[in-house]
């Protein structure tokens, strides 16, 4: 009789499934999981540390490139910590653009979710489709703060500037006739607001288009259901939070239930799953998609009735505007001191946690008095997600593995900080 | 659910329910922080997450702190603290604990991954950023540094720039670890001013 072998198997860092640089090592019995260990820190860049040598602001940029596909809600709970600290309240105006800024990032990062989940699975197509939309929010991102990804635009004490009145259009090239161009900058003839009211228009329609792809999907569903089933004992065991969370059926948003910036003043509902397996929580995300877009229509709604300031008027902390920084001493040495030396946090610690698309992002932040963080702890949704990718794929096929890494929603620039 | 409560209410609950085995709990900030002693650390995080006025069912955060160079070098306490944030979802509440570390030169604490499993990483990454072992943990490796790494990277004492950096060497064919060739330089200096500088402004 033939001698039975377990197998270890490496899968990653190269992998394609990998979502970046996980190294998986896979203990088989035959196709059947044994033991799931990740190796994680191949991209370590010590984000924490950086920081604790960086003043405030000059820390913003850095959490963009932590979970790189939802860029500003990272700043968010980072910008949330400093302003706890400093104990200044943040106008509403540039509350509003926050929330509206999380929203789309939330759509953003579950269009990236979607397409890398089902083109993991199998299905090209609706890779395709999500990063369709996702140009437009990218857009939206590069309007508000000149860049595509990473905004740097969520400041201590505010936003950075307050959104654009037009929006860029797209300009004639040898491939494009005139008839293209016009119908290709339609929409972007008024202002940010407009654009994203449009997208909002279109957008359940085009949630309507990846679920006819894959929710009565056959080979989808063979794909996800009952796989990966955590009950919702475990996911809190665990520290499941987020969609990981709600799709075992347990009902928690820290948008609804400990509330920041203007969340108390939208309408929204928070979906949930029965079985907490792939399937739900698929569909869990889904729901998400089109509860973000009525958020989006709110602040929309709010923000165009609403004019003011986007940033406190504290010079301490905020800078103050070009023209007077010009033509006032007073500002002008406010400007450099802020450039300089930075903002002084008084001495104590704060931890400030928001709703990311992928769970809690959480922002530890201890200072003692001084320009720069005393210690700053990031506290990511995928490290205790993918601290549980042992648990979630054991007795599973290999295959199925990769199916799990996509329902996670791995992102290694949070995961490895 | 119960009604919510304010962290005022939950720090006499808490006081209530841990007796003296931790410190006063204190909020700041509205949150509720709590010291606890570093030999009664697991029976008190046990008791925080079975007791029905606690409940903390998720540990949302454990991370290590190294105190030695706090306000510029003014730290008399114990220089290693694990601090870790709970939450429960039934009261709707928050709390941090934090757990000095008694030996400064071999840092040493219980591990929680018996009370909630989410602490197994979260314990690996204190051991490889701080050196502070965890007791009790079943599988205390080093997690997000390099395979052979030396030191402990987030120890104040411990150089941005590293000690070690990586090259491929032609002549042996094959990556090579050297001594850092860089100079740390910094370039905004770090200041912590007193509580009465700029007079009464």
């Amino acid at each position: 009789m033939a001698e039975i072998r377990n197998y270890t198997m490496n899968f990653g860092p190269q992998h394609p499934a990998a979502h970046g640089v996980l190294r998986l090592v896979l203990e088989l019995d035959g196709e059947v999981i044994q033991r799931a260990d990740p190796h994680i820190g191949l991209l370590h860049r010590a984000t924490e540390k950086l920081a604790e040598h960086k003043t405030f602001i000059q820390s913003v940029p850095y959490m963009d490139r932590l979970d790189y596909v939802s860029m500003m809600v990272n700043e968010h709970a980072y910008v949330m910590a400093i302003e706890k600290l400093l104990g200044i309240e943040v106008p509403i105006r540039a509350q509003y653009i926050r929330v509206l800024f999380d929203e789309i990032t939330r759509v953003l990062n579950h269009l990236l979710w979607l397409g890398a989940h089902a083109l993991d699975v199998g299905a090209m197509t609706v890779f395709l489709y999500a990063f369709r939309e996702r140009e437009d929010l990218m857009d939206c991102y590069e309007a508000v703060s000149g860049a595509r990804m990473h905004a740097a635009y969520y400041r201590p004490g505010g936003v950075y500037r307050d959104l654009p009145d037009t929006m860029p259009q797209y300009s004639a090239q040898h491939t494009r006739n005139e008839k293209t161009l016009k119908s290709m900058n339609e929409n972007r003839q008024g202002s940010l607001l407009d654009f994203i009211e449009d997208f909002t228009n279109r957008f359940p329609a085009y949630v309507d288009e990846y679920e006819t792809l894959l929710t009565d999907n056959r080979i989808w569903k063979q794909r996800t259901v009952g796989i990966g089933v955590v009950s919702p004992e475990r996911a809190k065991a665990l520290g499941f939070t987020g969609p990981m969370l709600r799709g075992s059926g347990v009902e928690w948003d820290l948008r609804k239930k400990q509330p920041y910036e203007v969340y108390d003043r939208m309408d929204f509902d928070i979906p949930v799953g029965t079985n907490g397996d792939c399937y739900d929580r698929y569909l869990v995300r889904i729901e998400e998609f089109r509860q973000s877009n009525r958020i989006i229509r709110q602040c929309v709604d709010w923000l165009r009735k609403n004019p003011g300031p986007v940033i406190v008027d504290n010079h301490k902390v905020a800078p103050p505007d070009r023209l007077s920084m010009k033509t006032n001493m007073e500002e002008l040495i406010h400007h450099f001191k802020l450039f300089t030396e930075g903002m002084h946090v008084p001495a104590g610690e704060a931890y400030a946690a928001v709703e990311h698309p992928k769970g809690e992002f959480g922002i530890y932040l201890v200072s003692d008095g001084a320009n720069k963080p005393y210690r700053l702890k990031i506290r990511a949704p995928g490290y205790a997600h993918l601290a549980a990718l042992d648990e979630m794929a054991r007795g599973h096929m290999i295959a199925d593995v990769v199916a799990i890494i996509g329902t996670q929603d791995i992102v290694f620039g949070e995961i490895d900080r | 659910m119960t009604s919510p409560r304010t962290p005022e209410e939950l720090a006499v609950i808490l006081q209530a329910a841990l007796g003296e085995r931790a410190g006063p709990a204190s909020v700041r900030l509205g949150e509720v922080a709590l010291e606890v002693k570093s030999d009664r650390y697991a029976d008190t995080m046990r008791l925080l997450r079975d007791h029905p006025d606690c409940r903390f069912e998720q540990l949302i955060d454990l991370c290590g702190v190294d105190y030695s160079a706090f306000g510029n070098g003014i730290w008399e306490g114990r220089r290693y603290a694990v601090v870790v944030h709970l939450l429960s979802l039934s009261h709707n509440q928050r709390l941090r604990v934090r757990v000095y570390c008694p030996d400064d030169d071999l840092p040493v604490v219980a591990s929680m991954v018996d009370v909630w499993p989410a602490a197994n990483w979260f314990e690996r990454e204190a051991f490889d950023l701080f050196g502070i072992v965890f007791e009790g943990h079943p599988d205390l490796r080093r997690i997000l540094t390099d395979y052979g790494f030396i030191g402990h990277p987030f120890r104040k004492d411990f150089p941005l720039s590293g000690n070690v950096e990586m090259r491929y060497d032609p002549t042996q064919q094959r990556v090579i670890y050297q001594p850092v060739s860089i100079e740390p330089r910094e370039v905004t200096p770090r200041i912590v001013r007193d509580d009465s500088y700029g007079g009464d402004r």
